[in-house]
């Protein structure tokens, strides 16, 4: 432990530090500026280290660890190309504030600058995807940095952080005495924790005027660990809610209340409430241009409470009536106690001519599609995935279509359980985020839903699964094309599908079976369920079920960029029906 | 609207270029930047000029105080405040514009800190706007450089931007 006194390199403070973090997995790919920490890691033991074989998927298994977890995500990776190649994970943790910290190696303080073998300016690089950065230019500062690293990764709205750690400060040779800091003070640096009561009050009076009050919330909610809170409210008020794609299972998407997710792909009830809101409560989401559609057309009736730890999230895209900076759960919990306090105790139910309209927008069922020809649909394979399971997965995913029909059709009651790259879309962090997940949880069930362009991405984490025999179920939506361009292409480009055709896939059985994994082949919808129950019966095997679907299904309902929530544009299966 | 920024960060390897990324990164308009440390040898105050409607410059503000290593951050166009920028001109002082050019630099108070046969370089002082009027009022042809060292500023009264 970190009893003052003790004498360590460089190097071992470094792995004594991440053991009295409490690290339990690091995330990392050994390379020469690293060698002394591989060293002490080797040495001390007591910490366990996942080796990928690309430094993206160390970064990807670290975030997935984090957003299963709620606890940072560590990765460790040498200097150059260990550092640029996780610069795409770095950024996608930055983008969805994912708590991380990523170690980097980096040449000795006395080559840096000099174009040395394997240098690259890390901090340089890395500064505008991440929450901050620290070049670590003498050892005595190595331990007050990583405590500060975690501190600011953890707290506020949180990051990644990355650590640069020039090779000579890890010198093996040069020991100091290691004191590990508790509590670490930064006189720049300190995060909101209460909201304003004054400005909740005036969100309570909003409240309770509202006739047409909707929740839009984000994933701060699960960040900040406001889901009880928020359910909670929910509960209360009685009022509709929906949630961005980084949001969902805050409150269970199974619940009477929750109108789905909105935005670009969301349904029509919960864009068409967005659009005739008269009180928008937002927490915990940032108005990112999928959510909001064209700005000008964006809840036009609507008075909007904000609640968001991060102050310059407020007002960024669209202006706020009642800004609330503070820690999710804390502002939730009072917001609570102010609204119960003062609502009245009839048993009206609350807003029922607002229910009223949102059942009409319901009854539309935008989510159907035509499930009657030969092909899966891959609409159905989500359902069906959701049936075998019972919709307890942790399910990461890839980025295009497959995650589209995954947020629409897989309704999570939970929390952390889906684990996406929704602010960077992110092809190739499917798979090493299920690592990630899968190694926090042994014993859950985990999944990985991706699509044949985008598994292809990571593909060379089949090695990392099969060394440390992690049971994950890849669900391969294979349509033989980037699914989500070729919607695009087809809608917007009058079909010319230029290079969204991904010619010569693999066989993924043989793939799968050749890194040591059970490969499945599923063509038919009357095969489908049997073989996902055999695929999750196999409870300590990695099974990758290439799944055969309609190449032509597009996802629905679809709001057109430069349009409004109000102009959505429904499946070829509702055409016969005049929209609101 | 012009606003003129202060901001006291940690006088910490990179912390300029946190700054300046920021700028480039979020496309904001920055007309000036200066940076200095203080009388706290771990404080350097930065000084910028931006502009921008006033939701531009209000996420500006934040998005600096977001920065880890801000300590304090003060917009000066809010309250009364002094600006100055230093100036130093370098002119072509041949016979005939000589007398010219010295009495112009003794209308706007500045000095003439270097003299050749057929230069002076005129060092001036004031709010940007004066140093423009100066320029302005050299005769046209004679200015062979002008160095200028960004707006700094500090509010009035007692009250100072410090820890």
């Amino acid at each position: 432990m970190s009893e003052a006194g003790v004498e360590l390199s460089g190097a071992e403070i470094v792995i004594q530090a991440l053991i009295d973090e409490g690290v339990e997995y690091v995330f990392g790919y050994p390379g020469g500026a690293v060698l002394h920490i591989y060293d002490a890691l080797f040495k001390r033991g007591a910490l366990k280290h996942i080796l990928v074989r690309h430094e993206q998927a160390a970064a990807h298994a670290a975030d997935g660890y984090a957003r299963a977890t709620g606890k940072c995500g560590v990765c460790l990776v040498t200097s150059g190309p260990g550092a640029t190649n996780a610069v795409t994970g770095i950024a996608t943790a930055y983008m969805d504030s994912i708590p991380m910290v990523v170690l980097t190696g980096q040449v000795p303080t006395p080559f840096i600058g000099s174009d040395a073998f394997q240098e690259v300016d890390t901090v340089g690089i890395t500064r505008p995807c991440v929450k901050h950065n620290f070049l670590v230019k003498d050892v005595k500062d190595l331990a007050v940095t990583i405590r500060k690293a975690f501190f600011i990764a953890m707290t506020g709205r949180p990051g990644p952080v990355v650590v640069d750690i020039p090779k000579d400060v890890t010198d093996p040779n040069i020991k100091i005495p290691y004191v590990y800091p508790r509590e670490i003070r930064m006189r720049s640096y300190n995060p909101v924790e209460k909201g304003h009561l004054g400005q909740i009050k005036k969100a309570v009076d909003l409240m309770l005027a509202a006739k047409r009050p909707v929740f839009y919330t984000g994933g701060g909610v699960v960040l900040g660990e406001g889901s009880a809170q928020l359910t909670e409210l929910v509960h209360a008020t009685g009022f509709p809610i929906t949630s961005t794609l980084m949001g969902l299972g805050a409150v269970p998407m199974t619940d009477p209340q929750f109108l789905g997710m909105l935005g670009m792909h969301g349904t029509y009830e919960a864009n068409m409430a967005m659009h005739e809101t008269d009180v928008l409560i937002a927490v915990g989401a940032r108005f990112d241009d999928r959510v909001t559609g064209k700005i000008e057309h964006f809840c036009p009736h609507a008075q909007i409470i904000h609640i968001d730890v991060d102050p310059a999230s407020i007002a960024k895209n669209v202006k706020v009536d009642v800004p609330i900076v503070g820690q999710v759960a804390s502002v939730l919990a009072d917001l609570l106690r102010l609204y119960q306090e003062r609502a009245s105790k009839s048993s009206e139910p609350p807003v029922a001519q607002w229910w009223a309209k949102i059942a009409e927008w319901r009854a539309v069922n935008c989510l159907k599609y035509d499930g009657s020809g030969p092909a899966i649909k891959p609409q159905y394979a989500v359902e069906t995935l959701y049936k075998v399971t019972n919709g307890e997965l942790y399910l990461a995913s890839d980025v295009g279509q497959h995650q589209m029909f995954a947020a629409q059709f897989y309704p999570f009651d939970k929390p952390r359980r889906w684990i996406n790259s929704g602010g960077l879309g992110t092809m190739g962090y499917g798979l090493p985020a299920a690592m990630g997940a899968q190694l926090a949880f042994p014993e859950a069930q985990v999944a990985c839903i991706t699509g044949d362009a985008s598994i292809l991405m990571c593909i060379q984490e089949l090695a990392t699964c099969q060394q440390y025999q992690l049971p994950i179920k890849v669900l391969l939506l294979n349509n033989g094309y980037m699914g989500m361009v070729r919607q695009w292409q087809e809608l917007f480009y009058e079909s010319r599908y230029s290079h969204s055709y991904v010619d010569a896939l693999p066989d993924f059985v043989k793939l799968s079976e050749s890194f040591g994994h059970v490969g499945m082949r599923i063509e038919r919808p009357e095969d489908l369920e049997d073989a996902m129950r055999e695929a999750f019966a196999m409870k300590d095997r990695f099974v990758f079920m290439d799944v055969i679907v309609d190449p032509t299904e597009n996802v629905y309902p679809m709001i057109v960029a430069g349009k409004g929530h109000h102009e959505m544009q429904l499946s070829p299966s509702h055409s016969d029906r005049e929209l609101a | 609207m012009r606003h003129i920024i202060a901001v006291l960060l940690e006088n910490e390897a990179g912390a300029l270029s946190r700054v300046a990324g920021l700028f480039s990164a979020r496309g904001y308009n920055i007309e000036s930047l200066t940076v200095a440390p203080t009388d706290d040898p771990t404080l350097s105050r930065m000084t910028l000029v931006t502009t921008g409607n006033d939701e531009v410059v209000e996420q500006i503000k934040k998005q600096l105080n977001k920065l880890i290593d801000t300590v304090k951050l003060l917009d000066l166009s809010e309250g009364p405040h002094i600006e100055r920028e230093m100036m130093m001109v370098k002119v072509r002082a041949e016979r005939q514009d000589r007398e010219e050019l010295k009495r112009l630099t003794e209308i706007f108070r500045a000095k003439i800190i270097d003299v050749t046969d057929t230069s002076y370089v005129v060092e001036l002082t004031g709010a940007s706007k004066k140093l423009d009027a100066f320029i302005d009022a050299v005769p046209e042809g004679l200015i062979i450089e002008v160095v200028r060292s960004g707006p700094t500023g500090i509010a009035r009264g007692e009250k100072g931007l410090s820890l």
